[in-house]
Formats: C-alpha cells, sequence, structure tokens
C-alpha cells in the first residue's frame, strides 16, 4: 500500500520524484463516485464480451461461469455498459438500492 | 492468449491491463478507453511519451501512477521531441551493445491541442527526420482538462469556454483543421483514424502501426461527456454516430495509399449526432444543413482518394 | 602528457563530445554555436562518432530529445546561445528536477531586442534559477576540459543534476587557441559509461514526470535544492581527479594576487583574462588590486567566495549582463548577498561592461577600478553603473 502523498517527506521521495511502482493508483476507490451501478441478468448475458471491452474503468472482469462481472470498487457508473449491452442484460439502479 | 489480426472477438484480446483502474477520468470518458485499447495494444515492451492534458493529469498525481508499462510525462508541446529522443536512445544502445537487443516500441499521446496547436512544430520534425515511432493523438476536440477551451480541432459551431455562444458569435468560427491530412503530407508511411467505439480496428491498427517501419500517426476520435455536454452513458454510441454521419470516417493511408474502413451506403443524417451534445444545442437548422454539406462533401473527397 | 594542437574552440569543444562517448546529440543552429554542430555532423558523417545526432527543428525540441534520451539512459549533449536558450528555458527547469544528467555548452550571446549576435552574459543570467550546475569558462581549454569534468560530475549517482558550460560566444568560440588534448584511454578510464539510476526500459516500468499537489511540491523542491547545494564535495572531488589525470586543477573560485590587496576585481568568463593583465599593470604601479574569477556559479560557492573576499576593503564586480531595473548586475546583486550577513565586510562597487561583445581592455579594467575607489571614498553608497555608454 502506497501511503498518500502528505504524508511523504522530502527523504523518502526516489530521486526525480520517479514513482517505482506501477500500477499503485489501482489503490483508489474510484467507485464511490457513483449514483447508479450496473447490475446483471444473468439470463440475458451472451457473454458476448462487450461490457468488459466498453469500460473506461476496466471495471469488469471474467468470473468463474463465463460471465463478466463489475468490481463495484472501480465503477463509476457511468452506464455504458448497460446502454451497449445488446440484450439489455445490465441496469443501472440507484446505489444503495436492491433492484 | 494469442492475438491474431484477423479475428473480431472481443474474447480473443489479451486480458492483462496495462493502464490500471483507479485513474481520475470522468465518468464514461472514452479517451480513457481509448488510452486502455492502446495499452492492450501493444502490451509491455512499450515506452510511452506523454504529453500534458487530460490523460497526463487523471494517471499520475505523485505518488501515484496509473501505468504498469513506462511512462513520461515533461511538458505540453514537446510530445514528439521526447520521444524522438526515446526511439534515439534505444537505437544507440542497442548498437553500442549497452541494453540487449529488444523490440521496444517508442509511443507518442497527446491530445487534439498537444498536437494540432502547440505541439505540431515537433511533431512535424519527428515525422521529417523519420523517427521509427507511433504517435497518437487522442482527440477530445477542445482543450478539455483546462476547462473545455476551444482548440484548431473543435468542430464548427460547437461552443466552448473561449468560443462561446453570444449575441453576435455562435460557438467555434472556424472548420475543424484536418490532422491526419497533415501526417499525410508528411509522407509517413502509416496515417490512421481511429475510434473506440470500434475497439477491435483500434486495437489492430495500433498493432499494425507498431510494426511499420518509421513515423506511424493514428488520430483517435475520444468522445468527451464533460466536454461535449453529453450523458457519460452515450460516449460509445456518440462516437459510432460520429462514424456513421461521415463525421469522423475510418481510414487508413498506407504509403499515400487510402484506404475507407467502413463504408455506408447512405450517411446517417448528422442531426442524429448533434443533437445528444449540448455543446451544439444552440445551432440552427440553416447551420446544421451547412455543416452537413460539408461533411458530405469532405467525405465524398476522401472516397474519391480512394480510387 | 596530450597532444599539443593549436584549434578552434569550437571545434575542440566538438572533439571533446566525441571523445566523451556521447550517445545522442541534438541541436539547432544559432550563431555564435554553429561551428561545435557543424564539426560535430562532420564527426558522424566521417563515421567518426557512434551517435545518434539531429539537426532539429528547434532549441525547444533539441532540448527535450535529450531530455528523452537521457530519462532512456543515454548520455546526451545539446548546446544553444541566446534566443535558442530562451526558446528552451521552459525545458531546462524541467531536466533538472528530472534530474536528468545532460551536458549543455552554451556560446554565451546577448539576448535581443535588439537582435544581436555578440556576446554576452544575458543568456545565462535569464536562467539563474534553472537547477543546472553551472560553469563559466576562461578560455578554450577549460572549454574541452569541462566537457569531461561535466558528464563526470552529473552522472555521478549522488549529484545526477545536468550541467552548463558558459563560454562566451565569439570571444572564445570563433577563436584559435593552444589545445593539450588528452588520450583517449585516460578519457575512458576518467569517464565510464552511463548507468543511470532510474530509466525507461520494460523490465522496470517506471514513472517519470508526474504531477504534483501542493501538498507534496514542496517536498520535491526540498529535494532538489538539497541535491544541487550538496554537490559542491563532489565538484570539487572532480576536479581533483581532474587535476591528477591531467595537472590542470580547477577550484570554484580561483584569485589572482589577491594577498593583501585592499581592492579586489571581481569577474566571471573570459574577460577574466584581461583583468589579470591590468592588475599586474596596476600591481606594477604598486596598487593593492587582486583578482577573483568565480567559476562554478551554481550552487554558488559561498564559502571559497567569502573566503576569498571577506578581508578585502572593495569588491569592484564587473557584470557582463543588465538586470534592467534591478539591484545592480546579476553577479553584484549576488555577492552582496552572500556577504550582507557578515558586518565586517567588503564595499560593493558594480560596473557592467562588455555587453554585447564590446570589447573590455584592461586599461578599461584599471579605469572601472579609479572610478570605483574614488566613489567609495565619496561615501557613493548605490555603487552602480554602465560602463562606457556614450553620454
Amino acid at each position: 500500500m502506497t501511503k498518500p502523498e502528505s504524508e511523504w517527506t522530502w527523504k523518502e521521495l526516489p530521486v526525480g520524484n520517479v514513482v517505482l511502482e506501477p500500477g499503485n493508483a489501482s489503490q483508489y476507490r474510484t467507485g464511490d463516485w457513483k449514483t447508479l451501478k450496473p447490475v446483471l441478468k444473468k439470463e440475458l448475458c451472451i457473454h458476448c464480451g462487450l461490457c468488459y471491452i466498453f469500460c473506461p474503468d476496466m471495471a469488469y472482469s471474467l468470473d468463474k461461469e463465463g460471465y463478466f462481472i463489475a468490481d463495484l470498487f472501480y465503477c463509476k457508473g457511468c452506464g455504458i455498459c448497460s446502454k451497449e449491452c445488446p440484450t439489455g442484460a445490465i441496469s443501472m439502479v440507484l446505489d444503495g438500492e436492491e433492484k | 492468449m494469442t492475438e491474431n489480426l484477423n479475428v473480431f472477438a472481443v474474447r480473443t484480446l489479451t486480458q492483462k491491463e496495462y493502464f490500471a483502474p483507479g485513474h481520475r477520468a470522468c465518468q464514461g470518458c472514452a479517451e480513457a478507453l481509448a488510452v486502455r485499447l492502446v495499452a492492450k495494444a501493444l502490451g509491455r515492451n512499450v515506452i510511452i511519451a506523454n504529453a500534458t492534458g487530460c490523460m497526463e493529469i487523471v494517471s499520475s498525481h505523485l505518488t501515484f501512477t496509473s501505468w504498469r508499462v513506462p511512462w513520461f510525462h515533461v511538458a505540453f508541446e514537446n510530445t514528439a521531441a521526447v520521444a524522438s529522443g526515446i526511439e534515439a536512445a534505444l537505437k544507440v544502445l542497442m548498437r553500442k551493445g549497452r541494453i540487449p537487443y529488444k523490440k521496444i516500441v517508442t509511443l507518442a499521446m497527446a491530445g487534439d491541442g498537444g498536437t494540432a496547436d502547440i505541439g505540431l512544430q515537433a511533431l512535424s520534425g519527428a515525422f521529417e527526420r523519420g523517427h521509427n515511432f507511433i504517435y497518437i493523438c487522442t482527440d477530445n476536440e477542445a482543450y478539455m482538462n483546462t476547462g473545455i477551451q476551444r482548440s484548431s480541432s473543435t468542430p464548427f459551431g460547437a461552443a466552448t469556454t473561449t468560443s462561446p455562444v453570444g449575441k453576435i458569435q455562435m460557438g467555434q468560427i472556424t472548420w475543424k483543421k484536418n490532422m491526419p491530412a497533415i501526417a499525410v503530407a508528411h509522407d509517413i508511411p502509416y496515417v490512421a483514424t481511429a475510434c473506440p467505439s470500434y475497439p477491435i480496428d483500434l486495437v489492430q491498427k495500433v498493432k499494425k502501426a507498431a510494426e511499420i517501419e518509421g513515423p506511424a500517426y493514428i488520430h483517435i476520435l475520444s468522445v468527451c461527456p464533460t466536454g461535449w455536454r453529453s450523458a457519460p452513458e452515450l460516449s460509445i454510441k456518440l462516437g459510432r454516430l460520429a462514424v456513421e454521419t461521415g463525421v469522423f470516417p475510418l481510414y487508413e493511408v498506407e504509403k499515400g495509399r487510402y484506404r475507407l474502413n467502413i463504408d455506408f451506403p447512405k450517411l446517417k443524417p448528422i442531426k442524429e449526432y448533434l443533437k445528444l451534445q449540448g455543446r451544439f444545442r444552440h445551432l440552427t437548422d440553416d447551420m446544421i444543413g451547412g455543416i452537413e454539406k460539408r461533411v458530405q462533401k469532405e467525405y465524398e473527397e476522401l472516397k474519391e482518394k480512394t480510387g | 602528457m596530450g597532444k599539443r594542437v593549436g584549434m578552434e574552440v569550437s571545434v575542440a569543444a566538438a572533439e571533446a563530445v566525441k571523445q566523451a562517448n556521447v550517445d545522442v546529440i541534438s541541436a539547432y543552429p544559432i550563431t555564435p554555436q554553429t561551428h561545435i554542430v557543424e564539426h560535430l555532423s562532420e564527426l558522424v558523417a566521417n563515421g567518426e562518432l557512434d551517435a545518434e545526432f539531429f539537426c532539429v527543428e528547434s532549441e525547444h525540441s533539441a532540448l527535450s530529445v535529450c531530455v528523452g534520451a537521457e530519462a532512456t539512459g543515454a548520455r546526451s549533449f545539446t548546446c544553444t546561445s541566446s534566443q535558442g536558450l530562451a526558446l528552451m528555458s521552459e525545458i531546462t527547469y524541467i531536466a533538472s528536477a528530472l534530474r536528468l544528467p545532460i551536458v549543455m555548452i552554451i556560446a554565451n550571446r546577448t539576448l535581443s531586442a535588439p537582435l544581436s549576435i555578440w556576446n554576452d552574459h544575458s543568456d545565462a543570467m535569464s536562467i539563474r534559477d534553472c537547477g543546472w550546475i553551472q560553469f563559466f569558462v576562461e578560455n578554450g581549454q577549460e572549454v574541452y576540459d569541462h566537457v569531461f569534468i561535466s558528464y563526470r560530475l552529473g552522472e555521478d549517482r549522488e549529484v545526477l543534476l545536468p550541467v552548463i558550460i558558459n563560454m562566451d560566444g565569439f570571444i572564445l568560440s570563433h577563436v584559435i587557441e593552444p589545445f593539450e588534448m588528452i588520450e583517449q584511454e585516460k578519457i575512458d578510464q576518467f569517464l565510464p559509461p552511463y548507468q543511470p539510476l532510474y530509466r525507461l526500459h520494460p523490465d522496470r516500468p517506471v514513472t517519470m514526470g508526474a504531477f504534483a499537489l501542493p501538498s507534496i511540491f514542496a517536498e520535491t523542491k526540498k529535494a532538489q535544492e538539497v541535491a544541487i547545494r550538496s554537490s559542491i564535495p563532489k565538484i570539487l572531488d572532480v576536479w581533483k581527479a581532474f587535476g591528477e589525470m591531467t595537472g590542470r586543477y580547477y577550484h570554484p573560485i580561483e584569485t589572482y594576487r589577491i594577498e593583501d590587496a585592499e581592492t579586489l576585481l571581481v569577474t566571471m568568463g573570459s574577460f577574466s583574462e584581461t583583468a589579470s593583465v591590468a592588475v599586474d599593470e596596476m600591481r606594477e604601479k604598486g596598487r593593492s588590486v587582486g583578482l577573483v574569477k568565480i567559476r562554478l556559479w551554481r550552487p554558488f560557492p559561498f564559502e571559497a567566495f567569502k573566503k576569498a573576499t571577506l578581508q578585502a576593503k572593495q569588491l569592484v564586480v564587473i557584470d557582463r549582463a543588465v538586470s534592467v531595473g534591478g539591484p545592480g548586475g546579476p553577479v553584484a546583486s549576488e555577492v552582496k548577498a552572500a556577504l550582507y550577513g557578515y558586518d565586517s565586510r567588503p564595499s560593493v562597487y558594480n560596473f557592467v561592461a562588455g555587453i554585447s561583445g564590446r570589447d573590455v581592455s584592461p586599461s578599461d579594467f584599471i579605469k572601472m577600478v579609479d572610478k570605483a575607489e574614488i566613489e567609495i571614498e565619496e561615501g557613493n553608497k548605490e555603487g552602480y553603473e554602465l560602463y562606457g555608454v556614450r553620454e
């Protein structure tokens, strides 16, 4: 875990302010930004992967059963996956509410 | 996972993400999606020089980075020059045996402002010198990161904060600068336009550019819901409409020979594209008619070039 | 003992770049730096220099190419003057904060307007705070020597800072001077290949050039400040090692006949040699005058400067640039700042001379010392004038 930048001392900074840990921004929870969250109706899913390929936040990954599931830690609730899903299997609901 | 240029299934793309989640791009940012796809296309053996702009800001605030590949930001206007330096260093260090020989792609990425405006000189120089690199312009049609100011890539009529809608002027008064044509005029081996709404096409073009010896230029239309005042869930649909209405045709120019990647028997009416964006909401029917005429004319001229 | 030749200083500078095994060279032509780039292109065209050489489309791109190359681990070089330096100035600040040990020769030339191709220090002064280590050399041999010194110093893991070698345009760049060329084997031993601390390479992906929020920016600046200030011992070490190799020892402040001198001339750059002739003439007439020459401009060598000057009664600082609207010439301002904290310190009288290549002869130096001594005697507290301007 990289600590927040406001806690670093000048001596701790690498020379030239190089960031040495690749991809460490992934510890930031962008999922807090959302108002709506995607909910999948598995019976409508045809496993096309468009939700996965069109997500600007890389929130989707393949689960063991072959369904693409959104990681709500990152999902910003933009609704692209729901809009692009060819079978309408994904609906956007208010975060905190069950469908 | 094998990567095959001729396959069209999404699932055959690498599952690895070289651009990590947790970046600070807006909801529905198609530029972030474009960058994600470019990173997937190139894999780990790449060095990226990035201009100041949206993608730089959302991905690299000290002490964090969204990048899982080597990445360098210097300034706004010199991305092509920095990439030239990276390419030259790799070449000479491998030639002198100081680093082992390995195919490493040099990629320069900048927005429309950093390419067509302030970055044009460095780009022109890098093209003329013939460096072996890919230059990708992610075009969201304004200086979005600084607050949606107009650039030379802002389309005619679009409202931005420096081409606002007022009593005597309504939006951008000049036509969008044709950057791909400028790239073609430099006689480089490969120029292409792409859009993340057509993800496989984009990935294939980037992979093709990586195989080219010499400079390659790819101009990617990046829908920006914040700046275009469109709903975030429409970012993919808008990109598709841009192509289907002829506003942003997808084509390639290999060694000067044009090829249209998708041709439509009839272009969709431009109103379908414009009405979904708040930045065009002030346009009168006359203005829309004028825009449509010019778009269609340019589309015809492009088709003629494909012979 | 190396070969002794007569060579144009620019050509010798280019030869030094070749002998230093530089990997990437990118530059844009501007008078009076052109002979350096021209000779470098000849060396490349003849296969004598195995480097990637680019005559790029602007100075801004020239330094940007060096930044990209250096970050990838290649030893890089560029050179410029005046307007070119002004154009690339944005990147100079970036290169030093990124800690990339590029070496740049500036053939000092005045900044426009009016356009002028002749020498003064206004270009170097415009980037005083850019964070590079900066030397001012006096003659051709020093230019040649400092190419090797600068790479060895800049690339040291405890320094990792870019270095500027300031040489007066035309006065040095275009004259033929005697050189002792150093044998290649000695240089190879003195200057091993560059081993970067961090480099851009897929085997170890790093992010360079991230932006900093207010909550961390001050820490990054402190780190940079400490780095340049604590490089002084390393500078002295490298100069010592160089001296042991060649017999030529350099120091941050050099003094000439300062023992028991009441008045000290303070100069920087090539007219230091002219000033030493003036000092000899004045000493022959029994005047108590000496010369203090600043060779290390950044980081400013406070200790060495105080040691050389505190005991004098007055300093006559000759600047070669105007700080327009400011408190005197740049060097004089810094000299005064360096000595301010001391209760017992010399008076400072400041002349700006030699602007845009106007000759400064030994008799000019004598006239300036005469004038300064009289003015200080009469209680003039302001002590600043542009020398030799026709009223």
